[in-house]
């Protein structure tokens, strides 16, 4: 069963007089357990594309089915239920709460989902300690480094153990180091949890992670291949 | 607390602490402000009623039906003082007296005024009057009080009489005779206001019911409950009591002087006009306040969307928010306001301007707020409602929130 089937997805943007096509008759399937990146020259489509997927954004055509559910006939409200137990979002700019420490950022998700608290707090410093943040629980994001951050807004993403977790451009902010250190960390995941990750990025080194590769350019998908991921890191590591 | 949003709630006032400070700082300010001026108005009304009343028109009076607006001396109660004993034993209650009332010319040897001339019960007439108390040279009338009266001060300098001279009183009596008599002057009291102390005089009921005519009747009979509360009850009562009994009237304190209540209800309405600019004030600068915090975090509201949550929990964190800071404003500014005015209730209080009200309404030169639950809590609980209102219109803007676009904001 796929994890994702979009058929024919189409999104325009008008601006002004102007019709910005910003994709252009998408179709894609994507399976669970995939490991995929969207690459492809900014303005390409490929944040539009991880949006719709999110149900985050409106659409013109579409038909897109996550598992047995059209999400793009859901309302707003069963679409931010879907959002909050089954996917988890890793933005480009971490976009964390910056007046709770990491281990409330990924709490407060959890308390959204009904989970009670003692189990809250043991899940999230385990979750916490998995992507290397053992012992900067009680930091606001201000006191932590870029890296830092983004592990904070991954283990807030996948603390509940989304089916899917949509990454748009997730090293763009991050030095080399530490970007190898997320997508190990995505790769393990995806490995040990059975995640379905979205990467969206131009980055070179990202796409060497990928067990597919989805090329994009004007809206289009011009390339979709297989290909066999760099041999990952399997430690945790807690620098970067 | 193991309650993230509650913590994020409360961590977000402090974002911009002063902006939060100044906010529930016009609530704390407006609280006590609140607090302090109900609780003067209160105490002041009380105070109103309890003098004028107390001094003698009493909280409730049976009369002849037609009494009150037109006082002629055949309106009357036939065997006042049976009728009044009965309600005495009745009710299990001393503060009930019976009066008849007439105009007389009183004449001393120089000089001679119209006024009104009173028949008491003299052992009752402390009960449901202060005037017996404010004997300030003799003393009161007593039950054996016969050809003896008691005047206010200021007629006592009028007619230029001390303790012990003798004046005449001159009027008609119940059966439109002529009613005259000598009586000596026992005692003359002060009560301060120099309306009653000037057109008063007081003899005992046996001597008027002689003097005027009255046989065994009356004009009314004045009755005091413990507290202004329990006036509707023990009206209820008397009414019970004298049914049955032809054309007689139980009227409370608020026909027998329209004028207070009236004064009362025309400073209320322009002390609530004024409280509640106040409040409005106070709900504006919540919503300002709100309305900025709203929109300035709108990408992190982005954010919180894209995660799965919905507008209804965003507008309950600003609500929340708003709660916490409206409780603040509150806890602070009761405790305040209750400081200042627990001090002032002991010190007493005047203001410029107050005599004039003083005078009329026969208060004492300083006022002394009273401070009870519901003046501590009234006004603040109302600010504290108009804030949460006024949070909600920033807390509807959220539902228009787009995730995508909001994300995209500054
Ligand atoms: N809100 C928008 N308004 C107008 N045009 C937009 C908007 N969002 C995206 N676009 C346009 O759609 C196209 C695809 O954009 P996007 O999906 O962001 O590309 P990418 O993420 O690959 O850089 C671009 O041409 C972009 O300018
Ligand atoms: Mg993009």
């Amino acid at each position: 069963m796929s994890a994702i089937h979009c058929m024919q997805l189409c999104k325009t943007f008008k601006q002004g007089d102007e019709t910005i096509t910003g994709l252009d008759h998408v179709d894609i399937s994507i399976e669970v357990g995939e490991f995929v990146c969207l690459s492809g020259p900014s303005g390409s489509g490929k944040t539009t594309l991880l949006n719709a997927i999110g149900g985050l954004d409106t659409h013109d055509s579409v038909e897109i089915h996550m598992g047995n559910i059209r999400i793009d006939q859901l309302d707003k409200g069963s679409l931010a239920d879907m959002r909050l137990h089954n996917i988890g979002f890793v933005f480009q700019a971490y976009n964390l709460i910056p007046v709770l420490s990491a281990q409330e950022n990924v709490e407060f998700v959890m308390q959204m989902q009904g989970i009670v608290a003692h189990e809250r707090a043991r899940h999230a410093r385990e979750i916490l300690k998995e992507v290397g943040l053992e012992g900067m629980e009680d930091r606001r994001p201000a006191q932590l480094s870029g890296g830092q951050q983004q592990r904070v807004a991954v283990a807030r993403a996948i603390v509940s153990q989304p089916q899917l977790v949509l990454a748009d451009e997730p090293t763009a902010n991050l030095d080399s180091v530490t970007a190898s250190h997320l997508m190990n960390l995505f790769s393990r995941l995806n490995q040990h949890h059975h995640i379905t990750f979205i990467i969206a990025t131009h980055d070179k080194r990202v796409m060497g992670y990928a067990k597919r590769l989805i090329k994009m350019r004007d809206g289009k998908i011009i390339g979709d291949e297989k290909q066999t991921p760099v041999a990952i890191e399997d430690v945790a590591d807690s620098s970067g | 607390m193991s309650n993230i949003a509650l913590r994020l709630a409360w961590r977000n006032l402090w974002r911009y602490p002063r902006r939060t400070w100044l906010t529930v700082g016009a609530m704390i300010f407006s609280n006590s402000l609140l607090v302090f001026s109900i609780s003067l108005q209160f105490g002041s009304y009380e105070m109103m009623i309890n003098n004028t009343l107390q001094a003698f028109t009493g909280h409730i009076q049976v009369q002849r039906e037609g009494y009150l607006d037109d006082p002629k001396m055949r309106y009357v109660l036939p065997d006042i003082t049976a009728m009044a004993d009965r309600l005495r034993s009745s009710l299990d209650s001393n503060q009930i007296a019976a009066r008849a009332a007439g105009f007389a010319l009183v004449s001393s040897n120089d000089r001679s005024y119209g006024l009104q001339i009173l028949g008491v019960e003299p052992e009752f007439e402390p009960f449901v009057s202060t005037i017996p108390g404010l004997i300030k040279q003799g003393r009161y009338l007593d039950k054996d009080s016969d050809e003896e009266i008691v005047i206010g001060s200021v007629l006592a300098r009028n007619l230029k009489v001390k303790l012990g001279d003798e004046v005449t009183f001159l009027g008609s009596g119940r059966d439109d005779s002529f009613a005259a008599g000598v009586a000596r002057v026992v005692g003359i009291f002060e009560t301060g206001s120099a309306d009653l102390d000037r057109s008063m005089a007081q003899v005992s009921l046996a001597y008027f019911q002689d003097a005027f005519t009255m046989g065994g009747s009356g004009h009314s009979i004045t009755l005091r409950a413990a507290t202004i509360d329990e006036v509707p009850m023990l009206k209820q009562r008397v009414k019970t009591l004298i049914a049955g009994r032809d054309k007689l009237v139980v009227l409370d304190w608020e026909v027998l002087q329209p004028g207070l209540k009236q004064a009362i209800q025309a400073d209320m309405t322009s002390a609530w006009f004024m409280y509640g600019v106040l409040i409005i004030l106070v709900a504006f600068s919540v919503l300002n306040t709100q309305l900025m915090s709203v929109l300035e975090r709108t990408r992190e509201f982005g954010t919180m969307m894209a995660l799965g949550l919905k507008p209804s929990n965003l507008a309950r964190l600003v609500m929340t928010e708003t709660f916490m800071m409206a409780s603040l404003g509150l806890a602070i500014g009761v405790f305040i306001g209750y400081l200042i005015t627990a001090y002032l209730s002991v010190v007493g209080f005047s203001y410029p301007g107050m005599e004039e009200m003083a005078d009329k309404f026969n208060l004492p030169d300083r006022m002394y707020p009273n401070v009870s639950l519901l003046s501590l809590t009234l006004g603040p609980g109302i600010v504290a409602i108009g804030c949460l209102l006024a949070a909600i219109y920033p807390a509807l803007r959220l539902y228009l929130l787009l995730p995508i676009e909001a994300m995209r904001a500054v």
